[in-house]
């Protein structure tokens, strides 16, 4: 353990072999890596390159079978217990018999906050994400980008440091993806955050990372780290400059030296 | 219209060839002992005459339709509702006892169901008994129960709701554990990662979760207590009820009077599915669910 490390997580010859009835598989295997304070990293790779099941692994969702790990400088456990994170999973798991301000009370509740906080903390965290407004309705009448927003501020609102992304815009469309990118980074910019992302799109990653874990499968591994020299501030046009294009084109290289195409 | 088109025009379409069926079934079965009774009287009726007889025997093998209709008019709303041959008074004594068997068994399907969710021990010994406990026929254990309860001095509303009580639990059973496992990966895995207690995924995500299962399996659970109360009357020599009414309908071959108390049983299943049902729409439309 790395013990009073000032990183955010740090893992050190990290693996995870899951046993299966096909024999075991390698999840994860010697994974080091160290995540600062107010870093943006994404982890980007094929389906199978271990980069949910690392995040799972931040989020104490699943156990490492070899290696250390550190999350704020303690077990995942004690992190988790700690609330030291908000985890935004796929889909956006709201619970459809709650409105939307019930759902990002949930965590709220669930600590124990009186509830004139949690109305302080709903309000303030629906305003972030764009959501004022839509206290009272039911999941089913919002749109899937608005339902994925307000899964984030439910992650937001008991105000962990740390927030855990696993493809959470990946279900929607190139519009509204574009949309919520744009709002996300300046939330992050807003609320100085340490965000890990895990996303199958380049552009995405590109766009939104201050660095950039490229992944490939059997077994899982780290195969590049590319840190970012695109500005804080990232207009979406940034897209279009030769800077952005030279990133993603490394991001790309690294995907396709880790990827064997012959299976 | 539409919901007239799609739903009235069939259900009545079926409705009308089920009453024709069912006189001529009346007239084929009750022909022979019409022939006999014509017979021993020396009379040759013409075909219609023998007809009209045949659907008009004081205790047919088949009542007619009309002959139900009839008895069953005048048993339920010409009689003081307080008259052991209402079929009102009737069916309140066997509602009575449905529902208190219902409300028992539905407390006890619940308690179960949290015990098989909870417990994993109680996973593997309580399942099994609780469906070998469905395959004993009830018609055997009814008069234990009675018997017993009588023995220890309880009798009257009680035994008869405990064979309510004895089916109803176990659809309400089946259903919660299904419920109460209902809740996706994804929104155990939240619970999981704000640290939430046992108790307070199971208040704020298993039960909720397991609402709709709740009511459709006491959907079932209601019928089925209406069953067990009405078995229940049987062995108890009731002197009112449903089941009482069947039992002394049979004894003095009052065919159309057991008849007759059929469709007060029916009449009462179909209610109390549909007050459950409706309690069911009531309680997911609070809870935000989407109108249909």
């Amino acid at each position: 353990m790395t013990g009073q490390s000032p990183a955010v997580v740090s893992a050190s010859k990290l693996g995870l072999t899951f046993q299966t009835n096909d024999g075991p598989v390698q999840a994860l295997s010697n994974v080091d890596l160290t995540i600062g304070k107010g870093e943006f990293v994404s982890f980007i790779g094929p389906s199978g390159c271990g980069k949910t099941t690392l995040l799972r692994v931040i989020a104490d969702l699943e156990k490492p079978t070899s290696g250390a790990i550190s999350v704020n400088g303690m077990t995942p456990e004690q992190a988790r217990e700690k609330r030291a994170y908000g985890y935004v999973f796929q889909a956006a798991a709201l619970f459809p018999w709650r409105t939307i301000e019930r759902n990002v009370a949930l965590p709220l509740e669930i600590i124990g906050l009186s509830k004139a906080e949690q109305a302080e903390r709903i309000k303030r965290t629906l305003e972030l994400v764009n959501l004022a407004g839509f206290e009272k309705k039911y999941p089913w009448q919002l749109s899937g980008g608005m339902q994925q927003r307000a899964s984030i501020a439910r992650a937001l609102a008991f105000d962990a440091d740390l927030l855990l992304m696993d493809e959470p815009f990946g279900a929607l469309d190139e519009i509204v993806r574009d949309h919520l990118n744009e709002q996300l980074l300046e939330l992050w910019e807003r609320t100085n955050k340490t965000i890990c992302f895990v996303t199958h799109s380049i552009p995405e990653a590109v766009y939104l990372s201050t660095r950039i874990v490229v992944m490939s499968p059997r077994p899982g591994r780290v195969s590049d780290v590319i840190e970012s020299t695109l500005p804080r501030k990232r207009p979406l046009d940034i897209r279009e400059t030769p800077e952005f294009l030279a990133i993603a084109a490394r991001v790309r290289d690294g995907l396709r030296a880790g990827h064997s195409y012959d299976d | 219209m539409d919901s007239f088109r799609s739903k009235i025009i069939p259900v009545t379409t079926i409705l009308a060839a089920v009453v024709v069926a069912w006189y001529v079934f009346a007239v084929v079965l009750n022909a022979p002992f019409q022939r006999d009774l014509d017979q021993r009287a020396n009379e040759t009726p013409g075909t219609a005459e023998f007809i009209g007889k045949t659907l008009s025997q004081p205790k047919p093998t088949l009542p007619a339709p009309h002959q139900v209709a009839v008895n069953f008019f005048e048993n339920t709303f010409l009689r003081s509702v307080t008259s052991n041959r209402s079929l009102v008074y009737n069916a309140w004594v066997t509602l009575s006892s449905t529902l208190l068997g219902f409300a028992f068994g539905t407390a006890l399907g619940i308690v179960i169901a949290v015990g098989i969710v909870h417990v994993a021990t109680l996973d593997r010994s309580l399942m099994p008994w609780v469906i070998a406990s469905q395959t004993i026929p009830i018609l055997a254990v009814a008069p234990m129960i009675i018997v017993v309860l009588a023995a220890v001095g309880i009798t009257g509303l009680i035994p008869k709701a405990l064979i309510s009580t004895y089916l109803s639990f176990f659809p309400v059973t089946v259903g919660m554990v299904k419920g109460l496992r209902s809740p996706e990966l994804m929104h155990l895995d939240l619970m999981h990662t704000y640290n939430a207690s046992r108790a307070q995924t199971f208040w704020k995500l298993r039960v909720p979760a397991s609402v709709p299962f709740l009511f459709t399996s006491m959907k079932v659970a209601v019928a089925a207590s209406l069953v067990g109360a009405i078995v229940g009357e049987l062995p108890t020599g009731a002197v009112a009820g449903i089941g009482a009414k069947l039992l002394s309908g049979a004894y003095y071959s009052q065919s159309i009077d057991i008849w007759s108390a059929l469709v007060a049983g029916s009449i009462v299943a179909a209610l109390l599915v549909m007050v459950v049902g409706v309690a069911g729409r009531l309680v997911d439309r609070a809870m935000g669910g989407r109108p249909a």
